[in-house]
């Protein structure tokens, strides 16, 4: 049986946990409030913002990467050192995306900033609204979430923009592990992919409400998403993608629970997915097997983790509720 | 404070009031008195023009006005994109603020302002629309209405006029302009004032978009009494002036707008001389009067007008007694979203009648009527 090592408590605040994982191993929760909990040899608290709004760990996953209602973007260690990269006053950052080199992408409205693992700032302007930020796997191309689609840039070459266009307002931007596919979610409560390679649709809808969190299998064979009252997993192995085949409906609870959180297990076809009622399971993909890890507790389950091995999974609610879970029991 | 469940946990919806109204109305005037007085609430303030506002406050956010059309460009289906985001920001730390206010710009369209409390459904769990409230300059306002559909728009949108800057109009002028507010929003409160000096209670976290609320508190909302003929709208000043007892048989004379009545029955040489057709105004209202409806009739009824005419009609109230209905039913729409509930059980002394009030472009009245009467119980 897995145990459960909760941290939140009377004592201890946390607020609407907007990141829960691993960072060398060590548990990190980021609540908006703008503290940083690390559990190290004790649990630390670091200030990091006044107001976070969004946190996302580095492409080596050795530092998270944190933004702010106060215009700051921060690196915080898992020794819980932080270092601001850059302050811009005014600006609600609640956009960051993290990529190879150490390259760090951040906007508010229509300004984005891609700064270069050298320091190196460079502020572009997008047409609509930044919605979501995506750097691919490999080269140096961000992906940018918006109304009626998905821009693609390249920010160190010359070479000009490509515009995947998609009627209606895209909220977030993913790519695939191989860099293949892009694919967004949309206000409308449907998911849109294309295929890079020659701008192929994929239509994904059927979704009861907004797909807030979307997680690809380690080898990026399957894609895991929220949105339903089952984690929706797309197949995303065949050349076509999920084109023409049907997702599979993970861990559905019935009763009005709703699937607010999934995230793929980093090397098994294993998905951790949390629910509204702050429950957590984990369903393997390939039959549907279910293990519940944690029951109902407060609040929606807003993040998950997994650590590097695989054993433990770091969750925060909406509600302040945050903890670990250990499948070794 | 209303209150929606959210699985299971009782969860605190915030009050927001959307600000419109053209440049140089006094929005920033009033912003800054609301950010700045006495009053013992905390506001969250979402603008798109930060630098107007002399204040350095952590809970004002500006973001890039965004319109996103939910479905082939239909005006019904459009929402702010910008608020959906900041919205959902904010209430993820909901502690430090009591409500929200939205400050348009003052070109901007109020309908998908208001449509994004209802048609998300993130937002709308966190939070509800309070009132819109349009700020109208007195001096410009006239001009203002016959050069953009969009002050026009704000107008008719609004359950709060602030007829703002009457120090610099004459009895006469202001006396012209108010008219001109009645004749196209006859269901909107008007406050006459200068420097945006309203008491603040009055216009905020009035829950004037909660309906049955707004009839509670405002006994004459809507009236329509037999042997009143003046339309549901007449009276929408009555009750704040004090000890005003309303008295149905009583003879308008200066407060009713020009327009308050049925146009085939009231005369409005009493009106202070007042033309009938004060302003060329493009929007209109149709106001509808009927008995105990029948519900199956009913709601195909409202639910065909305001899918096939959404996209003219601005803003739509009423109240209907239904007959197999103990309670008060009050209904309300914007273009094609249409709400309603069940207000309070109709009192024995009341008349259970029905009434209606469309505001709206290119209303066909006889086709209203007509089809209004006919979902009467028999």
């Amino acid at each position: 049986m897995p145990s459960i090592a909760p941290l939140d408590s009377a004592e201890t605040e946390f607020g609407h946990v907007e990141w829960a994982g691993f960072i060398n191993d060590v548990p990190i929760f980021a609540s908006v409030e703008g503290q940083c909990h690390l559990l190290l040899d004790r649990h630390v608290v670091v200030p990091v913002h006044i107001g976070l709004l969004a946190a996302e760990p580095a492409f080596d996953c050795r530092s998270l990467i944190t933004s702010g209602e106060d215009g700051k973007v921060c690196r915080l260690t898992s020794d819980g050192v932080v270092e601001v990269l850059s302050e811009q006053k005014g600006w609600w950052i609640d956009k960051i995306a993290c990529g190879p080199s150490g390259v760090i992408g951040y906007g508010t409205g229509k300004k984005g900033v891609v700064r270069l693992g050298d320091g190196t700032k460079k502020p572009f302007t997008c047409e609509r609204s930044i919605e979501g930020l995506a750097f691919a796997p490999k080269g140096m191309r961000l992906a940018i979430a918006r109304y009626n689609g998905v821009d693609l840039n390249w920010f160190n070459t010359g070479n000009a923009p490509q515009f995947l266009e998609w009627k209606g307002a895209h909220n977030d931007v993913i790519f695939s592990p191989d860099g293949k596919y892009v694919v967004s979610s949309m206000q409308q409560n449907a998911l849109h992919g294309w295929r890079l390679q020659d701008s192929k649709h994929m239509r994904m809808t059927g979704y009861p409400a907004k797909v807030k969190s979307l997680s690809f299998s380690a080898k990026g064979k399957w894609l895991a998403s929220s949105g339903a009252p089952a984690a929706i997993v797309w197949p995303f192995s065949g050349k076509d993608g999920p084109m023409g085949k049907s997702p599979k409906e993970l861990g559905g609870m019935g009763g009005g629970l709703m699937v607010t959180h999934v995230v793929c297990h980093p090397e098994e076809e294993v998905v951790a997915i949390g629910y509204s009622d702050g429950m957590v399971m984990a369903v393997r993909i390939e039959d549907g097997k279910e293990a519940i890890l944690k029951r109902a507790g407060k609040g929606a389950i807003s993040s998950l983790g997994w650590d590097k091995s695989g054993t433990r999974i770091a969750y925060g609610s909406q509600a302040g509720e945050a903890g670990i879970i250990d499948l070794k029991g | 404070m209303s209150e929606a469940i959210d699985n299971g946990d009782v969860v605190k919806q915030i009050p927001v009031t959307v600000l419109t109204g053209y440049l140089g109305a006094g929005k920033t005037t009033l912003l800054n008195r609301i950010l700045t007085e006495d009053h013992g609430r905390k506001y969250a303030v979402i603008v798109n023009e930060f630098g107007e506002i002399g204040i350095d406050n952590d809970l004002i956010v500006e973001t890039d006005e965004e319109i996103y059309e939910m479905n082939n460009g239909c005006i019904c289906c459009t929402v702010r994109g910008d608020l959906i985001r900041v919205v959902q920001n904010l209430m993820k730390r909901p502690g430090r603020f009591d409500a929200m206010i939205v400050e348009t710009t003052g070109l901007a369209d109020p309908a998908p302002v208001a449509q994004t409390f209802f048609m998300d459904d993130d937002v709308r769990a966190k939070s509800r629309l309070d009132s819109v409230v349009a700020l109208a300059d007195a001096k410009h306002l006239l001009l203002r209405l016959k050069d953009s559909p969009e002050a026009e728009d704000q107008i008719a949108f609004a359950d709060v006029v602030l007829l703002n800057k009457t120090d610099l109009v004459d009895a006469e002028e202001l006396a012209h302009v108010e008219a001109v507010i009645r004749q196209i929003n006859p269901a909107a409160r008007v406050f006459k004032t200068s420097r945006a000096n309203v008491d603040l209670k009055e216009i905020l976290e009035q829950g004037k978009f909660d309906l049955a609320r707004t009839i509670e508190n405002d006994p004459h909302f809507l009236d329509m009494d037999d042997s009143h003929e003046c339309g549901p709208d007449c009276d929408r000043d009555h009750h704040h002036h004090e000890g005003h007892a309303h008295d149905h048989g009583h003879q308008h004379t200066d407060e009713c707008a020009p327009d308050c009545g049925h146009e085939n029955k009231h005369d409005h040489s009493g009106h202070k001389g007042l033309d009938a057709k004060v302003h060329d105004t493009t929007i209109g209202t149709v106001s509808l009067s009927g008995g105990e409806m029948n519900s199956e009739l009913f709601f195909p009824w409202i639910q065909k007008i305001t899918q096939m005419d959404g996209p003219d009609i601005l803003r739509l109230k009423g109240i209907i007694a239904f007959s197999d209905d103990p309670d008060r039913y009050v209904v309300q729409g914007i273009h094609m979203i249409i709400e309603g509930d069940h207000q309070r059980p109709w009192k024995e002394d009341e008349k259970r009648q029905s009434r209606l009030v469309f505001i709206g472009r290119n209303l066909d009245r006889e086709k209203l009527e007509r089809t209004f009467a006919a979902c009467t119980a028999k």
